[in-house]
């Protein structure tokens, strides 16, 4: 028999769904600002083997000559992430939603369990909760990158005022890489997401947009109605 | 499933069975996201295409985000306090090869015993100072990371004189209870607006030298603004006039779509 289980509720779904297109609109506007000084390489040994980034890309995604336009972007749509990003803290935090999110001593052990499992090679995967080990660390880590992002941002964009933030983050240089490899990071998350969320099939993606699942359950037995059962002694 | 305030009676309602409200639960939400997803792109669109400001003090951004920038300088400037000092480094660590980035406004050569900076009042009243004047006042020296609107920065050294202390010198205090600074170029090719806090923030200076030597052309010779709390474009080179009003005064490039305020 058919059954419907309670999965996201509606405050995730949203907050899930609005940061979507506002990240991809930060991540827009930030490489037209990257451009202006496209200095990041990953460099070994004197050989460099991937600059940020390749000259088709910038053609592909129409990048060049629009740091004024991406900067206006950025720092009207940085109020949009910010927000929607405490919103969806703040109901995790009073809602005990965290409990099901943050990372427990056991799941950095499990989270191996779980990649090891995903990819075939062990055919046990350990009991979890509503996220294995492995998206508890996930989702937890994408928000510590948000809160990240937000930071470093801040320490780039008034170095001066927030003269704090940006000694936090190891200067004004190096708070800019961080800016940038956090970019890099969502990009890689984003990857990910999407094969597993296509692995997951149908029933898991539908529940982030209608919240529920489908879960088939044994016919129930028929109902025999009971006193619930309480801690009390019983009255003699 | 009680029924006691329905206002039609069609009789006891049969509850719903599961694949009912799935189907029910499945209506909403896909149609709420589909909605909510088609009323996002509307305004993506309407955002993307928005008219251009029209031209005046700023120009060449959207103008929704025109607003937004310059709502967002409100919010900033809340932070902003004399006490917040530009980190300074030592002497060596400043670059010798100072990067050299435009030369709008102070190209060719300028006769530098013949340059004034002329100051204008409000009132209308002019002052005409020489070099030897400003150079005359007590010298400050500061060593910081330059940093410019692309993304670059250098820690370069810098000599001159307070701004503050310009101010107090030549009895212009009055002029700094107006909400704005202008400076332009000798030609007027370029030409910033600073508002006041921050040019009157202890670390602007008027510099007439670099890494302890005099301004070279290219940097701005004789005299040019550095102000750590602005981005690179605020720190003109060739100073030629300063002005004071309660307008914005033109700005270079918040006439290309840039940030009026740029500040750091």
């Amino acid at each position: 028999m058919k059954v419907i289980k309670e999965k996201h509720p509606l405050a995730m779904r949203w907050t899930h769904w609005v940061n979507f297109p506002i990240l991809t609109i930060m991540i827009w506007s930030g490489m037209l600002i990257y451009w202006a000084n496209d200095e990041y390489k990953i460099k070994l040994f004197g050989h460099t083997y991937f600059m940020f980034f390749p000259e088709w890309f910038y053609k592909t995604f129409n990048i060049p000559h629009r740091l004024a336009e991406g900067m206006a972007f950025h720092f009207l749509f940085m109020w949009a992430f910010a927000i929607n990003g405490l919103v969806y803290i703040l109901y995790t935090i009073i809602s005990g939603e965290w409990r099901e999110l943050v990372p427990q001593k056991k799941s950095f052990k499990e989270a191996w369990l779980v990649l090891l499992h995903d990819l075939h090679i062990r055919k046990m995967a350990p009991p979890q909760n509503k996220y294995n080990a492995a998206q508890r660390i996930a989702y937890t880590a994408i928000i510590v990158m948000g809160i990240g992002s937000l930071i470093t941002g801040l320490a780039i964009y008034k170095p001066v005022q927030f003269y704090y933030l940006t000694w936090i983050c190891g200067g004004y240089h190096f708070a800019r890489i961080l800016h940038f490899a956090l970019t890099i990071g969502y990009v890689f998350f984003f990857l990910i997401h999407i094969v597993q969320v296509v692995l997951a099939g149908w029933n898991n993606f539908r529940s982030v947009i209608s919240g529920f699942e489908v879960v088939n359950e044994p016919d129930p037995q028929p109902v025999i109605e009971t006193p619930t059962p309480t801690d009390e002694k019983p009255i003699q | 499933m009680k029924n006691l305030f329905s206002k039609k009676n069609k009789g006891p309602k049969k509850p719903l069975t599961v694949e009912q409200k799935i189907t029910r639960r499945n209506f909403i939400s896909f149609g709420t996201f589909f909605v909510a997803s088609g009323v996002a792109y509307g305004g993506w669109k309407w955002l993307y295409n928005s008219p251009e400001e029209a031209a005046g003090i700023t120009a060449g951004a959207r103008k929704p985000l025109r607003r937004a920038l310059n709502k967002t300088e409100l919010a900033f400037r809340t932070f902003f306090s004399n006490n917040h000092l530009v980190k300074t480094y030592p002497k060596e660590m400043a670059a010798k090869n100072v990067r050299h980035n435009s030369d709008v406004g102070s190209e060719g050569k300028i006769d530098i015993a013949a340059w004034k900076l002329q100051v204008k009042k409000q009132s209308g009243e002019v002052l005409n100072i020489s070099l030897d004047d400003i150079k005359a006042l007590p010298k400050t020296d500061i060593i910081y990371d330059f940093k410019c609107v692309e993304g670059w920065d250098q820690i370069s050294h810098w000599g001159g004189v307070k701004f503050s202390d310009f101010i107090t010198h030549f009895k212009l205090d009055d002029q700094t209870r107006l909400e704005y600074v202008g400076m332009e170029t000798p030609d007027k090719e370029y030409y910033v607006g600073i508002d006041m806090p921050s040019a009157m923030h202890p670390q602007t200076m008027l510099a007439y030298e670099m890494n302890e030597k005099p301004l070279q052309p290219k940097h701005g010779a004789p005299l040019r603004l550095i102000i750590p709390v602005k981005y690179g474009i605020k720190n003109l080179k060739r100073l030629g006039s300063i002005s004071f009003s309660d307008k914005r005064p033109r700005d270079y490039w918040a006439e290309q779509g840039y940030d009026y305020y740029s500040g750091l």
